[in-house]
């Protein structure tokens, strides 16, 4: 399957065209997911990745967060219904990178091909190019980049590029027991959650429905919910878009902002040098940030 | 389970109760998600916390742990009194027409017979009505005040709705709700399986609880057809292959029984176990025990084992008493035991009571630990702070640790839930100088066993006679011991049908147990497993998932006991006439000459219908019982008693007789007695579980697991959590008479405080992986707080339900 990169970060060289390629998505049936866990130790074995061993804050949520070393998690949300306190929901989603297709993280990003698209679809982070700014947390409206506190640099879910380049599904579709975790052409998997989201209506979820938010684009990551009207119980935007800032960085203010850049830059190896690099991306991000709002 | 993983995916409808199968079966929870997509069916979680699996339910209701058999005999009252059980099934397939003794009697909570100085039954009114014939009385129209159904009908119309909600905590309308979805599969064109797992085996009425919901599916029609049963999911992969081979005290291999030291006389133990049928032209199958069991004798003792000497039976101890593991604790604890060999078990964090558990372990003059792993067993005599304070330089025990070899590095079978038995093969080398568990055994056995040779002693025989004729004796192969299983023909076996004819050489493993003989020219080392490695190989180690039926049945996957019948008591999948109750799901159906299907018949397959042999071809009535004769320790219809831990001062459906607030028949040893709480200072009802995040005490060991569930917590209410101030992730202490733990709460909607007899009763739920030892943030053992009193019958211990109080630390 052709697999060309179709769009790279800070470059303005036009990417391939000539070959044709499919699209591919995993579909998220939260409806058939059981909050195991198991996706989160698929995701850390095949991507030799181990995160610390934590606390319980409290909830079921382990880690208690995306990090650098944690690019799936579970995130449990309880919902009580008013008039009857026995009917109740335990909301249980698999949370990592919707891999968009208008990609916030891409577009935020200043340093050539740190970030970049494959045909596929897939949006993957090239650690080699990255400076570590933080620029894809704040242009990512789901929150899922991290940057590592051992080298700086931004992780998140590859969608198991490596695997899905050589025929394979993600390691966490593999290991899922239920079936709830699914992989296939973009266009199979819509299929595949409408089918799904009818199965529920006929059980009684009239509101079930697929995320697949227009507002970035679509996503090559999708979910079956129950209750579709409020992704927001599950801890999802209802109308996820690019931030604002972003935005604004990709249009009018890029050239000024591409200056602000060069300072920030400066002063982040000043930070660096005085601080360590653990908050290089805030101090960064605060001044660029600065910067736009003067030019607003 | 009577059926299998596979064939959950068949049901219209799935209860979970009694366990937690989306978090502690995670991967056979898929077949869960099969049936509710391709068959449309309804899932029902009833649980105290809305758990994981609930999560995914249909359908979910809350009850206070304890209470199963206050909530199942409603549900058989609501079934009989609304007609909505298989009319057909129960009366040619169960004992519903059996006459019952007329001196069997019901009484304030107590069953005839009863010794409260002893708290056990004399059961021997607890039977059939038996008529000149000798054979049992039956009334077909239902309709005698002593048949069976009539008294059943009566024992649970007691159990009304209102009465249920109020013991359990149920809330009536979800209760009815569960009712009116379990009757409708009450017909030929339905069937509903129930999944359940330690949450009914863990109370002092534990076999109770899978009694009673046996006879809701008896009730049913539900037994012997796809997408029925009663199923049982096993904890280990192999706890089903150790149960097979003899986990009971009192039992051999087969679940044939082990002789009480009064059975000195071997002819009257045969004759006790050969039982004949007890309605004309039944089958009775344990007719066959002595073929079974003298095999057993000539695969232990070879050719030591003869006519004259009963097959070596006077070598076999006879019990005075069960050997459970509370008893072995109790015995321990009371210094009347010396050595102790722990083969892959950590009885410190998975035995009640820790606190007496050590103080046992503490008294032995050497411990042996036979594990891959450093347990907190092994580890018992280390002090760690407030997680295990001991005095090391108090415990004078000697512990040897044997290193085992993990799973994965050894040889064998397994056999699952379903009883299907899998050949697996080793995937590395084990670590350092670990072995596999049958090499360490054996050595310490060949060792013994020369000791006893050289040295004498009161009584060598047994040992030195014990056939070992493996090729190296200090390393059995995993092929050698699964052909002993399986057994062998000792010399030609003539077919009875034909003497000029051999069935089997001498030397060649029998086709199947059908082939074994009780003259001593046949040995067998678990008739059950026979036809496991037969003359075709090793059929354990077959791997085709061809599946015609598309009913999951895969005959040639694996091997499933007895004789890979995949669906037991399969004949009740059809009606009277051997027309399949529902097409669609055809287990066995009569063709006119012969029993066909997706399965192998657990039945005669050549009997017509109009033979009238019944289903259940192991019981001598060959029918299904619905009173339980004599074999319950408690009564043969199960009762609603509290747990020995009960935030109630009485048993709501006896309230002014004390004997029988928890179970009378029930062990209690000395002292323990005096070690249960009361509800006046232990308020809370306390109950201990599993997360789909580990497994048990080991995957503490692993980093993966660790990560994604790294503390010890306990789970509470809302409600209860704001009455003490706690909020979620604070620390908390929780005590109960025996113990305290401190652990992270986690404060929960999911938990909720119920109305049982117009008290508010809250749970803590106290998850259990946590110790001493492992990559995981270090915990206390659970089982600190837990009772030291089991099931009436098999004494497992009383995990689920006990009595704490919950603070802030």
């Amino acid at each position: 399957m052709a697999l060309d990169i179709i769009r790279r970060s800070a470059t303005t060289t036009p990417t391939p065209q000539a070959r044709d390629s499919v699209e591919l998505a995993k579909l998220i049936d939260t409806t058939r997911c059981i909050g195991c866990k198991a996706c989160q130790v698929a995701c850390m074995e095949w991507n030799d990745i181990r995160d610390d061993v934590g606390s319980v804050d409290g909830t079921y949520n382990n880690p208690t967060d995306l990090t650098s070393s944690s690019w799936t998690v579970m995130r449990f949300f309880e919902k009580e219904d008013p008039n009857d306190r026995f009917n109740f929901e335990w909301l249980i989603r698999k949370d990592g990178c919707m891999h968009c297709a208008d990609p916030g993280c891409l577009k935020a990003c200043p340093s050539p091909g740190a970030i970049v698209q494959y045909s596929n679809g897939i949006v993957d982070f090239n650690q080699e190019n990255c400076i570590g700014c933080g620029y894809c947390v704040t242009g990512c409206p789901f929150n899922v980049p991290r940057i590592s506190k051992s080298d700086s640099k931004a992780y998140k879910c590859t969608l198991c590029s490596d695997r899905v380049a050589v025929g394979l599904e993600p390691a966490c579709v593999k290991t899922c027991p239920t079936g709830a975790i699914m992989f296939g052409t973009k266009e199979q998997m819509t299929a595949q959650a409408e089918t799904r989201v009818t199965e529920l209506q006929g059980r009684g979820h009239a509101q079930a429905g697929a995320y697949d938010p227009a507002g970035v684009g679509g996503t090559h990551v999708m979910y079956v919910l129950k209750d579709a009207s409020q992704p927001q119980l599950m801890g999802l935007p209802d109308d996820p878009q690019i931030s604002p800032t972003v935005s604004l960085w990709k249009g009018v203010a890029k050239p000024v902002a591409m200056a602000g850049m060069a300072l920030a830059a400066i002063g982040g190896l000043f930070h660096y040098v005085m601080k360590g690099p653990n908050e290089v991306s805030k101090e960064v991000e605060a001044e660029v940030e600065k910067e736009l709002e003067a030019e607003k | 389970m009577t059926n299998h993983w596979v064939d959950i995916k068949n049901a219209d409808l799935v209860m979970i109760m009694g366990g937690n199968a989306a978090e502690a079966h995670v991967c056979g929870f898929k077949w869960v998600t099969h049936a509710k997509e391709e068959r449309g069916a309804k899932l029902i979680v009833v649980d105290p916390r809305f758990n994981r699996s609930a999560s995914v339910a249909d359908y979910y209701a809350p009850i206070r742990s304890g209470t199963d058999i206050a909530f199942l005999g409603g549900v058989i009252n609501y079934l009989l009194s609304n007609d909505k059980y298989h009319d057909e099934y129960v009366r040619n397939y169960t004992d519903a027409s059996f006459l019952v003794r007329e001196d069997f009697d019901f009484k304030d909570g107590l069953y005839s017979g009863y010794d409260a100085d002893k708290r056990r039954y004399d059961r021997s009114s607890w039977n059939y009505q038996i008529g000149e014939d000798g054979y049992a009385r039956v009334d077909p129209t239902l309709q005698d005040p002593r048949c069976v159904f009539q008294l059943m009908k009566q024992h649970y119309s007691r159990y009304t709705p209102e009465v249920v909600s109020r013991i359990t905590g149920t809330p009536e309308d979800r209760y009815r709700r569960i009712c009116e979805m379990i009757g409708e599969t009450g017909t030929a064109g339905k069937t509903m399986t129930i999944l359940y797992a330690l949450g009914w085996t863990q109370h002092s009425v534990g076999s109770q609880n899978i009694r009673t919901m046996a006879m809701i599916q008896l009730l049913l029609g539900n037994m012997g057809r796809a997408g029925g049963g009663i199923n049982a999911l096993r904890g280990h992969s192999n706890v089903q292959g150790i149960t097979d081979m003899c986990l009971l005290t009192t039992n051999l291999p087969g679940y044939m029984t082990l002789a009480h030291e009064s059975e000195q006389d071997y002819a009257a133990y045969m004759k006790k176990r050969t039982l004949l049928p007890l309605r004309p032209g039944q089958i009775s199958y344990w007719r066959n025990y002595p073929k079974f069991h003298v095999s057993l004798m000539k695969s232990w003792f070879g050719d030591a084992a003869t006519p004259a000497n009963d097959f070596c039976y006077h070598w076999v101890p006879k019990y005075d008493k069960a050997y459970d593991v509370l008893h072995m604790f109790e015995r321990m604890y009371q210094g009347e035991m010396n050595g102790f060999i722990a083969q892959g078990f950590n009885p410190v964090a998975a035995v009640p009571n820790k606190r007496k558990v050590v103080a046992g372990l503490s008294k032995l003059k050497f411990l042996v630990t036979i594990d891959p792993l450093e347990t907190e067993t092994a580890a018992f005599w280390e002090n760690h702070g407030e997680l295990n304070d001991v005095n090391p330089s108090e415990i004078q025990t000697t512990v040897f640790r044997l290193p085992a070899a993990c799973f994965a590095e050894e040889e064998g079978s397994y056999t699952n839930s379903g009883r299907v038995l899998q050949w697996h093969w080793k995937g590395a080398d084990a670590v350092g100088e670990g072995k596999s568990d049958s090499d360490i055994v054996a050595g310490i056995f060949v060792k013994l066993r020369d000791l006893y040779a050289r040295e004498g002693g009161a009584f060598p025989d047994p040992v030195v006679n014990l056939a070992w004729d493996y090729l190296h004796p200090e390393e059995p192969s995993p092929e050698e011991l699964a052909k002993e299983f399986n057994g062998r023909a000792l010399t030609d076996l003539a077919d009875p049908k034909d003497p000029t004819r051999v069935l089997v050489k001498a030397g060649a493993q029998v086709k199947n147990f059908t082939q074994l003989r009780d003259d001593g020219t046949t040995a067998c080392g678990n008739w059950l497993y026979s036809g496991s490695w037969n003359q075709d190989g090793n059929n354990m180690a077959k791997r085709d998932p061809s599946d015609p039926s598309k009913l999951g049945q895969t005959l040639d996957w694996g091997f499933a006991w007895p004789v890979n019948r995949r669906i037991l008591y399969n004949r009740a999948s059809s009606d009277t006439a051997g027309k399949a109750w529902d097409e669609k799901r055809d287990v066995i159906h009569w063709n006119g000459s012969k029993w066909t299907g997706s399965d192998i018949p657990d039945y005669k397959g050549d009997a017509a219908p109009s033979d009238g042999i019944g289903p259940f071809i192991m019981n001598p009535e060959g029918v299904a019982r619905l009173f339980a004769v004599g074999r319950m320790a408690e009564g043969p219809f199960p009762e609603h008693y509290e747990p020995f831990e009960s935030p109630l001062p009485y048993n709501p459906m006896h309230p002014d007789n004390p004997l029988v607030k928890s179970n009378p028949a029930a062990r209690v040893f000395k002292g323990d007695m005096e070690m249960f709480g009361t509800a006046e200072e232990f308020p809370y009802v306390g109950t201990t579980y599993r997360l789909a995040e580990h497994y048990h005490f080991w995957t503490k060991n692993v980093e993966l697991n660790a990560v994604v569930q790294p503390e010890q917590f306990v789970e509470i209410g809302e409600e209860l959590a704001a009455e003490k101030g706690i909020r979620a992730g604070d620390q908390v202490k929780v005590r109960s008479m025996r113990g305290h733990i401190k652990a992270v709460a986690v404060v929960t909607k999911r938990i909720k405080a119920l109305d049982v007899e117009g008290r508010k009763v809250h749970t803590v739920g106290i998850p259990l992986h946590w110790g001493y030892v492992g990559l995981a943030k270090k915990g206390y053992i659970t089982n600190t707080l837990t009772p030291f009193v089991g099931d009436a019958n098999v004494n497992t211990p009383e995990f689920k339900a006990f009595l704490v109080n919950i603070e802030k630390a």
